[in-house]
């Protein structure tokens, strides 16, 4: 393993996501946070919902970012890279084997998803306006699920930029990431799908609904949530299938 | 000093299309169907090399010659771990490409058939981040590019995003990539397609200069003159074999005589035919179509009034004369009955 040349990886794609840093957050924020404001905060005030909607609504759009950030910041690129241009081959040509390129994108799409999950906070925090009731009393259970929430969105974004093609970027939203973010329990806690039993169960093969859990029991435990111990677990079993079925998928796109 | 470079009895079978940069202009194969009796699909197969062996010596500029779905790029691919070989083996120095890759890396660099740059990075970044990719300190790094834009003519765009660039911009960018880590092997695939004469005579001039310390270069072209003008030895290769191997001056003599003269009558009756292989010098006449006869001969006008006489005495009238002098062309010609554009 050659520490020097993962690391100029991981310096380039830093170095191209800072170039693009606002557009990024805007592409990756804008969407949830007006979710946030017109939910959290026009339907709060009129009094259509409840005023804790809001510690609802916080963790799970902490979520949807970094689920987004971390997809999109790891599979756009790849799908471009990997087209007939064939951007990435300069780096596939780097002394390293192919593998660690997929880990370095891992890696950064990660670091791109932490950072969308802690801009989130105190941004929503402000879109929603007084009453929020957020606790950072679960540090390391904060932490943990932050980690494995941003693997899952990194290594979801190797997978999914492996195996769609550019003309397919359109389906890839509306077939893939729209269901997720409408199934993903992150407007809602599970617990109320309980009025859709066959439903409730269905989205449990969904990540983003132990993302949402997750991260609602780590900073509002007073809202109904899945425990955190069966959420880490679900994710870690996600997380690890990901990285294989990206790795192996990067691997087969990598040589002709 | 010096790398060498091994291939033994290579064979690409592609089961999907292959790449764009292996398809070239015409892509010539003719995709094969399987013949199981119970094929549910016709399964696509293109066999891209069959069997390649050869070697490029350490130090000499080597260039794989042939016609576009040649295998040309496929060997490249091969040789530069972007394309894994169905069966045989291919060395850089002494490591196997496909055993030992990282090693194998660090000893080549690439200039691709299309310009693969980095669309997110500026002219200078590109070589910036090539050179970290490869260890190279900042201070070193920072020098070596520095000097390779000023060797490439590239400061004054050095810092736009190469996006915009011109395809010989992107080309000369992608060149000063392939030399940014110093490396002992140099591929470049179709170098010249697509340049104009002026910046490819800069070209040639650049690989001299980069074979003159020592690299070995191993190019692919479809342009004989290039070959002849630029390479030490050759291979010609056509429909993913080796046709012919050896300098530029051994192929062209291997032609049998040399020089080839194409000519028309308004007929061309047998016994014209065999006239003509009875003149002197003349190896041998074939006859192509209605009144067209191919002569091989190692000398060229003074032939001439031989034929007229000869064509005189058979009663036929002789209409064109083209005299080829020897050439890879006529080479490439001759082994395949087709010339190098068909």
């Amino acid at each position: 393993m050659n520490w020097r040349t993962f690391y100029a990886l991981l310096a380039r794609d830093g170095h191209v996501a800072r170039r693009n840093l606002l557009p990024m957050l805007l592409q990756n924020l804008l969407q949830p946070l007006l979710l946030t404001f017109v939910f959290g905060r026009v339907l709060t005030a009129g009094g259509m919902m409840k005023g804790s909607f809001k510690d609802v609504l916080l963790p799970g759009v902490m979520a949807i970012s970094m689920t987004l950030s971390g997809v999109q910041g790891v599979a756009m690129p790849l799908i471009t890279e990997f087209q007939f241009t064939k951007e990435i081959e300069d780096r596939l040509l780097a002394p390293i084997a192919n593998g660690w390129l997929a880990v370095e994108k891992i890696v950064a799409g990660m670091i791109q998803a932490l950072i969308a999950g802690l801009v989130v906070i105190p941004a929503a925090w402000l879109t929603l306006g007084p009453g929020v009731h957020i606790s950072f009393a679960q540090p390391l259970e904060f932490a943990l699920v932050c980690l494995l929430v941003a693997l899952f969105a990194s290594a979801g974004g190797l997978a999914l930029g492996c195996s769609v093609g550019q003309t397919q970027i359109g389906l890839m939203f509306s077939l893939v990431l729209a269901p997720m973010m409408m199934f993903g329990c992150a407007y809602y806690p599970w617990s109320f799908l309980s009025a859709f039993p066959v439903l409730q169960y269905a989205v449990l093969i969904n990540p983003l609904v132990y993302a949402s859990e997750g991260l609602r029991g780590a900073l509002a435990p007073q809202v109904p949530h899945i425990d955190l111990l069966i959420v880490m677990g679900a994710l870690a079993i996600i997380d690890l299938a990901l990285i294989v079925v990206g790795l192996s998928k990067f691997q087969k796109k990598a040589v002709s | 000093m010096g790398i060498g470079i091994r291939i033994e009895n290579l064979r690409k079978v592609y089961d999907s299309p292959p790449p764009s940069a292996a398809r070239g202009g015409g892509f010539s194969f003719v995709a094969q169907r399987s013949a199981g009796p119970k094929q549910k699909k016709k399964k696509f197969e293109v066999v891209a090399l069959d069997g390649i062996s050869m070697e490029m010596r350490a130090g000499e500029i080597f260039g794989l010659l042939g016609p576009n779905g040649a295998g040309k790029s496929t060997t490249i691919g091969i040789l530069t771990t972007r394309t894994a070989p169905t069966s045989g083996r291919a060395f850089v120095g002494e490591y196997d490409v496909w055993q030992q890759q990282v090693k194998a890396k660090r000893l080549i660099g690439v200039v691709p058939q299309r310009p693969n740059l980095d669309f997110a990075l500026t002219a200078r970044e590109i070589l910036l981040f090539h050179g970290a990719y490869f260890g190279q300190g900042r201070k070193e790094r920072e020098e070596k590019a520095q000097k390779l834009l000023e060797h490439f003519k590239l400061t004054d765009r050095a810092d736009h995003m190469v996006r915009g660039f011109s395809g010989g911009m992107m080309q000369r960018i992608s060149i000063a990539r392939a030399m940014m880590h110093d490396p002992e092997v140099l591929f470049l695939d179709e170098p010249s397609a697509g340049l104009d004469p002026q910046t490819r005579l800069l070209l040639w001039e650049i690989i001299r200069e980069y074979n003159a310390l020592g690299k070995t270069i191993v190019l692919t072209t479809h342009y004989m003159d290039e070959a002849d003008a630029l390479c030490h030895r050759l291979a010609i290769v056509d429909h993913g074999k080796v046709i012919a191997q050896g300098t530029p001056e051994e192929l062209k003599a291997s032609i049998p005589g040399g020089y080839l003269l194409k000519l028309r009558f308004d007929r061309a009756p047998d016994d014209l035919v065999a006239a003509l292989k009875q003149l002197p010098g003349v190896s041998e006449a074939r006859l192509k179509e209605a009144g067209a006869v191919d002569l091989y001969a190692d000398r060229g006008g003074a032939l001439i009034a031989a034929i007229v006489s000869a064509a005189q005495a058979a009663g036929v009238e002789l209409r064109d004369v083209h005299i080829a002098e020897p050439s890879l062309e006529n080479l490439f010609l001759h082994h395949t009955g087709r010339s190098l554009r068909d």
